[in-house]
């Protein structure tokens, strides 16, 4: 199994070339592609020709960044110039975007070559996938599964081993989710660590892109290639980015890891879930670090916050698609109101227009300071409650999940499905950095271990889910259903 | 479970999204659940706390006011369900 950072080494020492890495990648996403249904396009000729030129660049001395020939995929709600972008979605089914995503233009400036675009719950709302208007993806650990959600096929291409790099986005746990699931490792940044130019939006004030890789130094150099301040973007931080290989580190001597007491609380009544968190928290302690107890009091009210805020949030971003300027149009009997309500009604699948319907009237006049104001100063006080662990603790250690992957139509309950980010909503609703990275095995099903740290703090995070990693070795103790081995 | 206090049908007219009647049907029961966790909200004491929009300390990012080049017209309209002309064709809105 080669990660993005061994494809780029051999590429640098001429032992291949981006092409043969292309052409092994689009093979192995072919053969995978017809259980999996992990892309909703794929780019062979573009691919290919990207990748010719990365290797003539490389022939003729030419440096090519840090993800020199390596190929990714990339979710399709990001904006990619020429390529469709359907954001899952039917009312944008023959989208051809005219310009490309920021952190799209920057992967490519890093030499990564991008083979297709992932499947995705419409407009990122989902947390398995299944709400794509196109089909379901399917989890390389077993076909019967979910991979998770939103950022599905990205999880499950990657998982699949097709290709070592994709990127998501995760609003509340849409990167996260699909990393456990799929044995992953997933990151999401913190909010304004990365441009958001040219990303389809969902929830403004949430929606960030992250990597989800093989391994965590391919998310860390990931992460380096997309992060960054953008003019195009004004919630993008002008920071600068740290070379956040650099930080990695095989032991824990001196870190304090929090423990937060509401969350063994919640997954304690999972005898098999407890007993794999308590096992990664006990790997953390004999790598060297101090575990404390920290509080996240209001994090039981992250899916009520999480539930006002971000419906509020979509029904605005969402009420662009009316069939005007592009996208679907259905025509009503020729006025324009039926054009848009017709359009919509069309264009739009259930979850979309429960949360448009959720979100406006969270918005309505009357209701407005009862509920999008109230969720904003639990959000206040969430943040805090973070506030207060990192005062203790340098990062923080919890579930990312609350189950392995489960069987496709399992959660035909939209609350149900709206549960399985309840590890993940609170780090969101606060802004601040969380990844996931494998765990171990519940029932041969892979589970992820959530590591969160302060705002701009992905560096200490990365570094202590790499040394986990390297001392268990989770995503290599075992062999995906489907896939590359 | 609570008592749905959303008018669908009048949320739906001010979303501009034509619901069937089986659709607003299963939203109100589902809604019904969901609203048992938004309650919870309404028992914590938050009058003193300020409210948060977004996390990052950021504000007024300005840029100066220079002319540059745009999307090119042809690009903008390529997506366009109608066109006529340079322009988005749409029915009639004004009689």
């Amino acid at each position: 199994m080669l990660t993005g950072h061994d494809i780029r080494d051999r590429i640098a020492r001429r032992e291949s070339t981006a092409v043969e890495a292309v052409q092994a990648a689009l093979a192995a996403a072919a053969a995978a592609e017809p259980t999996l249904k992990a892309y909703l396009t794929l780019t062979p000729e573009r691919a290919l020709a990207r990748a010719a030129e990365i290797d003539a660049r490389l022939a003729r001395g030419e440096a090519c960044g840090i993800l020199a020939g390596v190929p990714v995929a990339v979710k399709d709600l990001f904006c990619t110039e020429g390529v469709k972008t359907t954001s899952g979605s039917k009312i944008l089914a023959n989208f051809v975007p005219p310009y490309s995503a920021t952190v799209v233009s920057r992967l490519e400036a890093a030499g990564a070559v991008i083979i297709g675009k992932t499947n995705m719950d419409e407009f990122a709302m989902g947390s398995s996938c299944e709400n794509s208007a196109f089909f379901p993806t399917r989890n390389p650990w077993d076909p019967e599964r979910v991979p998770g959600g939103s950022s599905g096929g990205s999880a499950s291409t990657v998982g699949a081993r097709s290709v070592p790099i994709a990127l998501g986005t995760d609003t509340g746990g849409s990167i996260r989710e699909p990393a456990s699931f799929c044995n992953v490792v997933g990151v999401k940044p913190t909010y304004g660590r990365v441009s958001r130019y040219g990303i389809i939006a969902f929830a403004s004030s949430l929606d960030q892109a992250g990597p989800l890789t093989v391994d965590v130094r391919d998310a860390a150099d990931t992460l380096e290639a997309i992060a960054g301040h953008d003019p195009m973007d004004s919630t993008s931080v002008d920071t600068p980015v740290p070379h956040y290989a650099a930080a990695l580190r095989e032991d824990l001597r001196g870190v304090r890891i929090g423990i937060v007491q509401e969350f063994e609380a919640s997954i304690a009544g999972d005898a098999k879930m407890a007993a794999l968190y308590k096992a990664a928290y006990a790997e953390l302690s004999r790598l060297g670090a101090s575990l404390v107890p920290v509080s996240l009091a209001h994090a039981k009210y992250g899916l009520a916050t999480y539930y006002l805020i971000a419906p509020a949030e979509c029904s605005s971003n969402l009420a662009r698609y009316d069939g005007a300027r592009y996208g679907v149009r259905v025509d009503g009997d020729g006025d324009v109101y039926q054009m848009f309500e017709q359009t919509r009604a069309a264009g739009f699948g259930a979850e979309v227009k429960r949360r448009i319907i959720l979100g406006t009237y969270a918005l309505c006049s009357g209701y407005y300071d009862a509920y999008y104001v109230r969720a904003q100063k639990v959000r206040t006080l969430m943040k805090k409650d973070f506030d207060d662990a990192f005062a203790v603790c340098d990062v923080i250690a919890c579930p990312a999940v609350s189950c392995p992957p489960f069987v496709l139509g399992a959660k035909a309950d939209p609350v149900a499905m709206y549960l399985m980010d309840y590890f993940t909503i609170p780090m969101s609703l606060a802004g601040i950095p969380a990844l996931s990275v494998p765990a171990g095995y519940v029932d041969g099903l892979p589970v992820g271990l959530q590591i969160a740290a302060p705002a701009f703090e992905e560096a200490r995070m990365l570094g202590v889910a790499y040394a986990y990693e390297q001392a268990t070795r989770f995503a290599w103790s075992a062999s995906p259903k489907i896939g590359v081995a | 479970m609570s008592e749905v206090p959303i008018d669908i049908a009048h949320i739906a007219k001010l979303a501009r999204i034509a619901l069937t009647e089986s659709e607003s049907a299963a939203f109100s029961a589902q809604f019904s659940r969901l609203f048992d966790f938004i309650a919870e909200l309404q028992a914590l004491d938050v009058e003193h706390v300020p409210a948060t929009a977004q996390v990052i300390p950021i504000f007024n990012v300005m840029r100066d006011d220079t002319i540059r080049e745009s999307l090119d017209r042809a690009f903008a309209l390529r997506n366009a369900p109608d066109v006529e002309g340079p322009y988005f064709k749409v029915p009639r809105i004004l009689e």
